[in-house]
């Protein structure tokens, strides 16, 4: 989770990402961070996110999208 | 006779398909007939408010409605500025500065929005504006007295100072722009545009006028899905928008995360691009997906109209080459002027200069910026022409095709958008706790790297720059440094911070 946190705050240092959990319905997340976050998990977790698993519900929060990792992890 | 006005692509499509969906956002359609009734209407409105030969501002959330407005500033005799509610209220107030527009037209959310400006002038809901009576002999007398060197609209691009420049253009350029573009890409009635362009960009004139001209159909795609890429390929598919004209990033997003895999676009049948480098690795995948597909490099500078070259994709690409720009569209030339203003030779670099009715008139309120781009052809001393002076390098390849090269001086080209690195600078440099700032590119990585000297932290930083600028304006990493690089002439070295940064990623 941290390397996870990590990642986000690098994109978006001013947002509290251990609370936020509506950074695509606030629109504090946009196109451009979704492609970065996407490869930077890549890298850290070895985990590509398959095209069906980048929907809004996945990455409205540091949680959930750490509990996608895991569950791709899982599924390795 | 001969077009002289942009409306008239509305007027002669109104009484064909009256009843068809113009544009539509998903959620809320608009018919030819209805824009054609509530244009009317706001320029009755407009025009009984005195306004006339002006900017008018449209303030708006991307909506139908907002196009529609557009055309209701024509119907008064005016020109329009699209303004969006997303842009950076620093902007916003530079833009307002520079106009001093007299009537602004807004949504409910954008009228709230306007008490933040220093604006003393007319707001106007476009409910109230719609619900006017249309004087036919008003409307008429206007368009008696109006001409097609007129301007049409005003829209804004990034400035080296930190000031935005407003390019002016009239119904001529646009008309010349449709006209070619429509022909190259053999837009027609049942075309269903998907725009992924903002509308206060030039970029959406390839959707909003073709639709006039062939009482085709525009959907804005909302913004959001372009992170979602295959919720966006199945809204193409929804709608059956079979022609998209996108900046490469979007496509890129779709191709990369193997959306294709899950589903594929049905209906797509015209693709053009542009305002970046289209990696082929990229560009194969959508090959491959759509293999019957047309696809179309664009190129081109607001000041050029929208844009002013063109390749239609005929042969395989291997991943080290780059797909060329190809050449000018009809009507319009390319000169390619090397540093002592003469035509460069076959193969070697010049500068992209534009000559030709795409031309726009120039910088609204800004003479010096205007006679630095807008300049006498150095190859014609017999009379008065202008050309516009791109700023971009390209050279002819072997088969007299156009290849882009890089811009000239700092100006950018980043997610779709031209930056001029300066103006992160200047905005940065105007926060307490910088003292000097510094922007570099990584062209690899296509990252914007923010360098500054001061006490402010990184996270300030960024958050100070998020109020001023757009979204896609602001550096994608930050770091403090001890001291400013200088050369000998005391001038920051870029050079050397670029060095720096590159060793460090190494």
């Amino acid at each position: 989770m941290e390397a996870l946190l990590d990642i986000l705050k690098e994109l978006h240092p001013e947002v509290d990402f251990e609370t936020c959990d509506t950074l695509i319905d606030d629109k504090i997340l946009d196109s451009f961070d979704i492609i970065s976050i996407i490869t930077s998990i890549n890298s850290e977790y070895d985990v590509a996110i398959p095209a069906e698993e980048i929907i809004p519900e996945n990455f409205n929060s540091a949680e959930a999208l750490y509990d996608l990792i895991e569950r791709l992890q899982d599924e390795d | 006779m001969q077009q002289t006005n942009v409306l008239e692509y509305l007027e002669q499509t109104v009484p064909q398909v009256p009843d068809k969906v113009a544009y539509s956002d998903g959620t809320d359609d608009i018919t030819f007939r209805q824009v054609y009734q509530d244009a009317r209407a706001m320029g009755t409105f407009l025009s009984r408010r005195g306004l006339y030969r002006e900017p008018v501002v449209v303030f708006m959330s991307r909506h139908p409605r907002m196009i529609v407005s557009f055309y209701g500033v024509v119907y008064a005799g005016c020109y329009y500025v699209p303004i969006d509610e997303e842009m950076p209220k620093h902007r916003v107030s530079l833009i307002f500065q520079n106009l001093k527009p007299r009537a602004v037209i807004c949504d409910e959310k954008t009228k709230a929005m306007l008490g933040e400006f220093d604006y003393q002038g007319d707001a106007f809901l476009y409910e109230e504006m719609a619900g006017t009576p249309v004087e036919e002999e008003r409307l008429l007398d206007i368009r008696r007295k109006a001409l097609d060197v007129d301007p049409l609209y005003i829209v804004f691009t990034s400035g080296s100072t930190g000031v935005p420049k407003g390019v002016v253009a009239c119904h001529r350029s646009v008309i010349d722009y449709i006209e070619n573009l429509s022909d190259v890409l053999e837009f027609n009635r049942d075309t269903v545009f998907g725009n992924q362009t903002p509308l206060y960009f030039d970029a959406c004139l390839k959707e909003l006028y073709p639709t006039l001209k062939f009482g085709a159909t525009a959907y804005l795609i909302p913004k959001s899905l372009f992170m979602f890429p295959v919720k966006l390929v199945e809204y193409l598919n929804q709608y059956k928008i079979n022609t998209i004209c996108w900046v490469v990033s979007a496509l890129t997003m779709v191709s990369a995360f193997k959306a294709f895999d899950k589903v594929k676009p049905e209906y797509l049948h015209t693709v053009a691009f542009g305002s970046e480098v289209f990696p082929i690795k990229q560009f194969n995948i959508w090959r491959e997906t759509l293999p019957h597909a047309k696809f179309t490099n664009l190129y081109g500078p607001t000041e050029g109209t929208g844009m002013c070259c063109y390749y239609k994709v005929d042969r395989e690409f291997a991943l080290d080459e780059t797909i060329p720009i190809g050449g000018p569209f009809r009507n319009t030339e390319i000169l390619l002027l090397d540093e002592h203003d003469q035509p460069a030779k076959p193969g070697e670099p010049g500068e992209i200069c534009i000559r030709g009715t795409s031309v726009t008139l120039g910088y609204y309120h800004n003479p010096e910026k205007t006679r630095e781009a807008f300049v006498q052809n150095p190859l014609n001393d017999a009379y008065p022409e202008i050309i516009y002076r791109t700023g971009d390098l390209a050279r002819l390849n072997e088969r007299g095709e156009l290849c882009f090269i890089s811009r000239k001086d700092y100006q950018i080209k980043h997610m779709g958008h031209r930056i001029e690195l300066g103006e992160i600078e200047v905005v940065a440099n105007m926060m307490d706790g910088i003292k000097s700032a510094c922007c570099i590119f990584d062209d690899d990585k296509k990252k914007i790297v923010l360098y500054y000297v001061g006490e402010a932290s990184p996270a300030e930083t960024v958050k100070y720059l998020k109020d001023k600028l757009p979204r896609y304006m602001i550096p994608n990493a930050v770091e403090v440094l001890d001291a400013m690089p200088l050369t000998p002439n005391s001038k920051i070295d870029r050079v050397l911070l670029k060095q720096k940064y590159q060793n460090k990623e190494k």
